[in-house]
């Protein structure tokens, strides 16, 4: 298995009640002014204590992400933390999931960016790549009726980039430049691995299959997951491969401590995140105009109201958010590695107003008693990650004497 | 729905580039009407009052309502090149054109793109300059329904037209026009920086009207619009929001009748 360990970066002392006054929607407009640059500098150095920790507990891997205008995240820059773990850890994987490819009106600079993490953490890069949320193109005025087709676009011009030798001319529909040669290039040849996370949008599940990425499963429900799982696999079949455990990862707010007691009480801190996953992202704002499929224009048409999350005893009962001791941690997730069968798992551990202290407690529990576990249930269960199995990086990197008859 | 039923027919017409849904209603001189970026929910009274005196052409713009979407397009004045070529198909060398707010817009690159396409130009409550004091209102950040309901001084009327629970499928058609309008017009938001400098060659006459209480496009617009034509005169209508068509629909019709009347 591949075990990450994965926070989103809250600023956590902002005035709740201010969020509360805006239904509880903190992502897009709540005003900055409530942004303190002072514990802002305090988290930020904390964060780094704590990844570098992470390493030294044994954990393979250490997952980013990014999100703008959002309390709940204060990584604005996945690239950003990604240079500085490169340059201060020694062995985890540094995992970025994802660059929002989107956003971006230069991938040439991502894909420098990229490559210069890479270089420098000296190949432990693995690069995935996302569509941003809705609200990311609000926040980085990038046109919500093109997020797919410039993501794919994106994707496919750093491909070219890191596949074929400069300069070359892009004359695409939504990028164009005159001269593509960026002297930096990925120490992984031709690049990093490529994971693709998300929650359930099929087209993305089924694009991640078609291009033998695998696909990171975002604290989605097990059912869920399991259906997943089977869109993903049919598309694999369609392209010509059997996919496997070593293309499915699954990512699950997990806290563990010392004590039951303290394990619910930071348990319930990832109720305090009031973003995407607790249920109350703005409905416009998390699907604008143009952003999902014209297949689920009707569903958005439907859905007026900010939906509120299930309790935090709900989410327990449905192991949605994992809270306890080592043991009782390690036994929730057999279940979960039962039945989804992932073989890169990311603990998301700690949240909202979760002390460094306490942060540092289950870091130190999830690397020296809960991963090792893991381990060994992931060998019985033969969960083989990416890496333990050496698979294709993609589809396009895979021998054509190993593909299956494609099936029409 | 409160909207007429009576002398309009419906079709679709088959142009190049997809299909168009279009109303139409009346006899008399030919009158084009492109509506706003919300659409309408069919043929208004307004439209019937105009259908007195004109020959009432209502088409959905491309991409809105239940016109076919031409993926390629990627600004306002495709659609109103687009508009042209609808035109021709149409048989029409020349009409009277009222554009409602983004609809204005539209009727105002076609008169810079074609001098003498229109005999007599009405642009209410345009979008398309930007405006020197305010800022046109961003109905990204707002839900179909609620930027619907900003568009009207009259709650009532609101009402009225798409009744205090909105549909299903109401809903979804403003998400389809939403889209379409965001593919055209999501930066700069609603307004064409060239446009300013290309109004001084259309001479056509021309009648702004603008509303008191419309709460999307600041009333900076239509002095705009009426400063930059050369041969345009400023209407203000009270007790209105953005949607006069709805809210004010016979004074808005008899204001028109007769500016596109006089030769």
């Amino acid at each position: 298995m591949h075990l990450m360990y994965f926070t989103e970066q809250p600023m956590s002392d902002y005035p709740e009640e201010e969020a509360r006054k805006a239904g509880g929607i903190s992502a897009l407009m709540l005003s900055n002014k409530h942004f303190d640059a002072v514990d802002g500098s305090r988290l930020y150095n904390e964060r780094i204590e704590e990844y570098l920790y992470a390493e030294e507990v044994g954990v393979d891997g250490i997952m980013l992400n990014e999100h703008h205008n959002a309390p709940f995240c204060m990584q604005a820059r996945v690239n950003m933390y990604a240079s500085i773990l490169a340059a201060m850890t020694e062995k985890v994987k540094i995992v970025l999931l994802g660059n929002p490819l989107p956003v971006s009106d230069n991938p040439i600079q991502l894909a420098e960016e990229i490559a210069m993490v890479d270089m420098i953490s000296k190949g432990r890069l693995v690069s995935g790549f996302v569509r941003g949320g809705g609200s990311e193109q609000l926040a980085n005025n990038t046109n919500p009726a093109y997020n797919r087709e410039r993501f794919e676009e994106a994707h496919d011009l750093l491909i070219k980039i890191w596949s074929e030798p400069g300069p070359f001319r892009w004359e695409g529909n939504h990028y164009q430049f005159r001269v593509v040669n960026p002297w930096a290039l990925p120490l992984q040849k031709p690049h990093p691995r490529i994971w693709i996370p998300g929650v359930s949008s099929i087209e993305t599940v089924t694009w991640a299959a078609e291009h033998r990425y695998p696909y990171i499963c975002l604290n989605t429900t097990i059912q869920q997951t399991q259906d997943i799982w089977e869109v993903y696999d049919q598309a694999a079949q369609r392209v010509g491969y059997k996919s496997g455990p070593e293309q499915r990862g699954y990512l699950i707010r997990c806290h563990v401590a010392d004590t039951e007691e303290k394990a619910m009480k930071n348990g319930r801190e990832f109720m305090w995140m009031l973003g995407e996953f607790t249920g109350l992202g703005h409905p416009v704002w998390f699907s604008p105009p143009g952003y999902s499929s014209p297949e689920s224009r009707r569903r958005r048409a439907e859905t007026q109201v900010t939906q509120r999350a299930d309790s935090f005893d709900k989410q327990l009962e449905n192991k949605n958010i994992i809270a306890g001791t080592p043991d009782q941690v390690i036994a929730s997730l057999k279940q979960i590695l039962e039945e989804t069968r992932p073989s890169i798992l990311a603990l998301w551990g700690n949240d909202g107003k979760v002390d460094h202290k306490d942060s540092m407690d289950c870091i130190r529990l999830m690397g020296q008693e809960v991963m090792p576990a893991l381990r060994e249930i992931g060998k019985d269960l033969g969960l083989d990650s990416p890496f333990e199995v050496d698979s294709p990086i993609s589809l396009a990197e895979t021998p054509a004497s190993e593909l299956l008859p494609v099936t029409v | 729905m409160s909207t007429t039923a009576t002398n309009f027919t419906e079709e679709f017409v088959q142009v190049d580039f997809g299909k168009v849904h279009m109303m139409k209603g009346g006899t008399g001189q030919p009158l084009l009407l492109f509506q706003d970026d919300l659409g309408s929910p069919g043929w208004l009274p307004f439209y019937e009052d105009l259908a007195r005196s004109f020959t009432v052409y209502v088409p959905s713009h491309p991409g809105f309502g239940k016109s076919e979407r031409p993926n390629w397009m990627r600004s306002t004045r495709d659609l109103a090149l687009s508009h042209l070529w609808l035109m021709k198909t149409l048989g029409l060398e020349s009409a009277s054109v009222v554009g409602i707010g983004f609809g204005g817009w539209v009727a105002a690159e076609m008169a810079t793109m074609c001098h003498h396409i229109f005999d007599r130009i009405v642009l209410v409550g345009a979008v398309g300059v930007q405006p020197t004091e305010g800022e046109i209102l961003d109905q990204i950040l707002l839900s179909g329904e609620e930027y619907t309901k900003l568009c009207f001084h009259d709650p009532a009327k609101f009402e009225a037209l798409y009744s205090a629970e909105t549909t299903v499928d109401q809903r979804e058609v403003w998400e389809v026009n939403r889209e379409m309008a965001i593919r055209l017009a999501w930066k700069p938001y609603m307004f064409n920086q060239s446009l300013p400098h290309l109004l001084g060659g259309v001479d056509t006459p021309t009648l702004v009207v603008s509303t008191k209480d419309d709460k999307v496009v600041p009333a900076s617009c239509g002095r705009r619009y009426a400063d930059l034509l050369p041969n345009a005169r400023l209407e203000v209508l009270r007790d209105c929001g953005h949607c006069a068509d709805v809210e004010q629909p016979v004074e808005l019709a008899a204001l028109i009748s007769g500016f596109v009347s006089q030769k």
